[in-house]
């Protein structure tokens, strides 16, 4: 294993929403009779290997001053246009997510993008650049339109070892 | 709630440094109070206002499902409008699943599932499949260009 049991634990805390305290470390640090100091490097060295994407605060889109936030998928005439148009949508920083799917044959659109903006204006621009710049002509907008359920994933919960 | 334009610019600041350079240290907070020449009880202060408005949802680690070993996938499926709340309840008491949205398109409700298996993946989704009586599809990334969460707060008119 990559991370040990002690590493379980530390993940397991980021997960949540670690103390609004001057010392956020120190309570996980008694539990594990470790020193604040081992934590942090540990939290650093899990950060180093990736398993920990990002430390730090999680907004909410809608409240940071984005209303618009829409889901296009691209549909794409041949593969090998693919990774060009991913590496361009990839550097638009009002796109969150870009991901190439693998999708159902009667689903067409396997290129994946989250557009956070301001208003309607801007998304409308941003897809006419995109359309342009990519030479990508079809796609589709999938709007949200009630929220259901979103929250972090829980890795490494007591029932769910992972 | 509090809406980014209402936003001081030391809040902007501190979500600036929260999002994008939490530092690594036993005492975060203080250190971005140093940074900004502020007082670590003031940083407290605004980020519990900025938590309580909803703002922040939380602080903390972002993990790297891949990384990890695990499975995730975007599924999405085609649920009659009265079904909506009764399949829903199915798929979101389900472990893994961390979000669901109903969309404008013929798939209209759309979730994404993450399991320690792509095996384990495929049984919950045959599971809601029987609980719920639709049909699912199941769309894994094969190539990821970007996933990013934090979001520059720059002046609310450069937005």
């Amino acid at each position: 294993m990559p991370y040990d049991s002690t590493d379980r634990e530390i993940m397991r805390f980021l997960q949540g929403d670690i103390p609004l305290a001057s010392r956020p470390y120190k309570n996980l640090a008694e539990r594990l009779e470790l020193s604040e100091e081992e934590i942090v490097l540990r939290v650093s060295k899990l950060r180093e290997k990736g398993f920990l994407r990002r430390m730090g605060a999680v907004l909410r889109h809608r409240q940071a001053g984005f209303a618009v936030n829409a889901m296009v998928a691209w549909k794409l005439e041949n593969e090998e246009e693919a990774d060009r148009a991913g590496k361009i949508m990839a550097g638009y920083k009002e796109i969150s997510h870009c991901y190439i799917r693998e999708v159902p044959p009667d689903f067409d659109y396997s290129v994946f993008s989250m557009i956070h903006v301001k208003n309607e204006e801007r998304l409308a621009e941003i897809i006419e650049e995109i359309s342009l710049r990519t030479g990508i002509g079809k796609y589709i907008i999938i709007r949200s339109s009630r929220e259901l359920k979103k929250e972090s994933m829980q890795y490494f919960t007591p029932e769910g070892e992972g | 709630m509090k809406e980014m334009n209402e936003l001081s610019r030391t809040d902007r600041e501190i979500l600036n440094i929260l999002q994008a350079d939490f530092p690594l240290t036993t005492s975060p907070y203080r250190d971005v109070a140093k940074s900004l020449n502020l007082d670590e009880e003031e940083v407290i202060a605004r980020i519990q206002a900025m938590k309580k408005s909803g703002l922040i949802r939380r602080i903390g680690g972002i993990m790297d499902a891949r990384s990890l070993g695990f499975y995730s996938t975007l599924c999405a499926c085609k649920v009659p409008e009265q079904r909506i709340d009764e399949v829903a309840g199915i798929i979101n008491r389900q472990k893994g699943v961390t979000h669901n949205y109903i969309r404008d398109h013929e798939y209209n409700m759309w979730f994404t599932l993450t399991a320690p298996s792509q095996d384990e993946a495929m049984q919950i989704l045959k599971s809601l499949q029987n609980d719920a009586g639709i049909e699912v599809i199941s769309m894994p990334a094969k190539q990821v260009y970007k996933i990013k969460v934090s979001f520059e707060m720059s002046e609310p008119d450069a937005l």
